[in-house]
């Protein structure tokens, strides 16, 4: 089923390509060359893995920076009270604005970059895992009260596992965001990765270049969802008598 | 383990921030090893007699005296499993201590033998009850506490687990307070009833039932109810 959606995609792109002229929208065969050349330099391996190891990096920062902060001020009042105003304001900032002060400030450097996509995806982790701390059953706290579980046992076995919905939920909008928000961060003020490309080859007006990276991104993205993502999902909800 | 109750006077604030007075004036005493009863209409305040009575809730006024660290082993109104481990997994986390032997035993005599591997999720009430009943004697309870644990079964299925609680009690030994709203189930099971009033709850009668549980006949246990309904009329 996925594979002939692809190919939908692949034949209706073909289409476009005969009626827009390859000038506009440059047709598969051009686009695959471009990155077969791109990959023989080895250029587009090592474009790809260091925005993938941006993304790695900038996701784990912000996913575990967001997640404890969010249990943080689902547990207590007045965490939630004096953290909130910054939490609103950090969740209207547009990404681009983030990206260029943390360039101006930081210089254009790697740790600029890494800090500013982690900084663009962690009030929606703090706000997706508040609403989960909220929603902890305050019965099975009891339970472990009662039954004196210490409070790693309670927090791994009791907590957590309520928690996992919603860091899975974190995870995954998440990880939309950066993929967005990596590029314009690369294509702002950094030397290599997928976003410097397509700048470049924005500049270039060289479209079949500006595709094949798009589209060996995208691809890999589509790789990364459906191989890591969503089996880790089915891996969580197991026990639920039946997953939706 | 012996329990000593002297409450005076809990109050709950709701929404609106007006007080309501749910205990007052409750005092008793529990031996090593005795089984008591509380009965009271719905909603008197007996399952929060019960939330002070085990620590989880200090704000009263009054004196509960326990040994500090003894084992608590309770069975909730509802279940409370953690629905995401299984069925044995549930009684281990509570119980990290228990061997094997002991474990297959009680699975035995609670009939859970089959729903070792089970997900909560996937028991009847019934059964997860038994789970429930399960995990807090696992823990090996120097205090057990069961908070209306024969409610919505029905009939065949409620006088099946009071058997079986019966059974338990008997070979265990340990101080237990059970609550219930039902004088049946009282009679069948406690050495020590005690009977509250509706809101605020305050204690109406105390009555100790000198005979032993296995030598009670049916005779005698509708004679005790009978007394108990007369009490309660009173």
């Amino acid at each position: 089923m996925r594979l002939l959606s692809v190919a939908l995609f692949v034949v209706t792109w073909w289409i476009a390509s005969l009626l827009l002229g390859s000038a506009k929208l440059p047709p598969p065969p051009d686009v695959l060359q471009a990155m077969e050349t791109e990959a023989r330099t080895g250029a587009l391996f090592l474009n790809l893995g260091v925005t993938l190891a941006r993304v790695a990096l900038s996701f784990v920062l912000a996913m575990t920076l967001g997640s404890a902060i969010g249990y943080w001020m689902g547990r207590h009042r007045l965490a939630d009270r004096l953290g909130d105003p910054w939490l609103i304001i950090l969740l209207n900032l547009p990404a681009l604005v983030v990206i260029v002060l943390a360039y101006i400030w930081a210089g254009l450097t790697e740790a600029a970059a890494i800090a500013a996509i982690a900084i663009n995806k962690l009030p929606t982790a703090v706000v997706t895992l508040r609403e989960g701390t909220r929603a902890l059953d305050p019965g099975l706290d009891e339970m472990a009260r009662v039954f004196d579980f210490p409070r790693g046992r309670a927090f791994r076995h009791v907590v957590l596992p309520q928690l996992m919905p919603y860091i899975a939920a974190a995870a995954r909008s998440g990880l939309a965001l950066i993929w967005k928000i990596v590029l314009v961060a690369e294509f702002l003020g950094r030397p290599n990765g997928v976003g410097f490309e397509i700048g470049v080859a924005f500049q270039l007006f060289d479209i079949p270049l500006l595709l094949a990276y798009s589209l060996s991104f995208a691809a890999i993205v589509f790789a990364i969802e459906t191989v890591l993502v969503q089996p880790f999902e089915a891996q969580l909800s197991r026990w639920r008598p039946r997953a939706a | 383990m012996r329990l000593e109750v002297d409450i005076s006077r809990k109050e709950f604030a709701n929404a609106a921030g007006k007080r309501h007075e749910v205990l007052r004036n409750i005092a008793f005493t529990l031996e090593p090893g005795e089984v008591g009863v509380i009965v009271g209409p719905s909603g008197c305040g007996k399952t929060t007699l019960l939330r002070i009575l085990t620590g989880l809730d200090h704000d009263y006024q009054g004196h509960v005296s326990r040994p500090e660290h003894a084992r608590i082993g309770m069975v909730f109104q509802e279940p409370r499993l953690l629905p995401w481990r299984s069925v044995e997994d549930n009684i281990r986390l509570a119980a990290p201590q228990i061997n094997a032997t002991r474990l297959s035993a009680l699975f035995v005599v609670l009939e859970l033998s089959e729903h070792r591997s089970h997900f909560p999720g996937e028991l009847s009430l019934g059964l997860a009850r038994r789970v429930a009943l399960a995990r807090a004697l696992a823990v090996e309870p120097d205090f057990l506490v069961l908070d209306e644990p024969l409610a919505s079964l029905d009939e065949a299925l409620a006088a099946r687990l009071r058997d079986q609680i019966t059974t338990l009690l008997e070979s265990w030994r340990t101080t237990t307070l059970l609550v219930t709203h039902n004088l049946d189930d009282a009679v069948r099971l406690g050495d020590r009833l005690f009977l509250l009033s509706a809101r605020p709850a305050t204690m109406l009668h105390a009555l100790p039932i000198r005979l032993p549980r296995s030598a009670r006949s049916e005779a005698d246990i509708a004679a005790i109810r009978n007394e108990l309904a007369r009490l309660n009329r009173a």
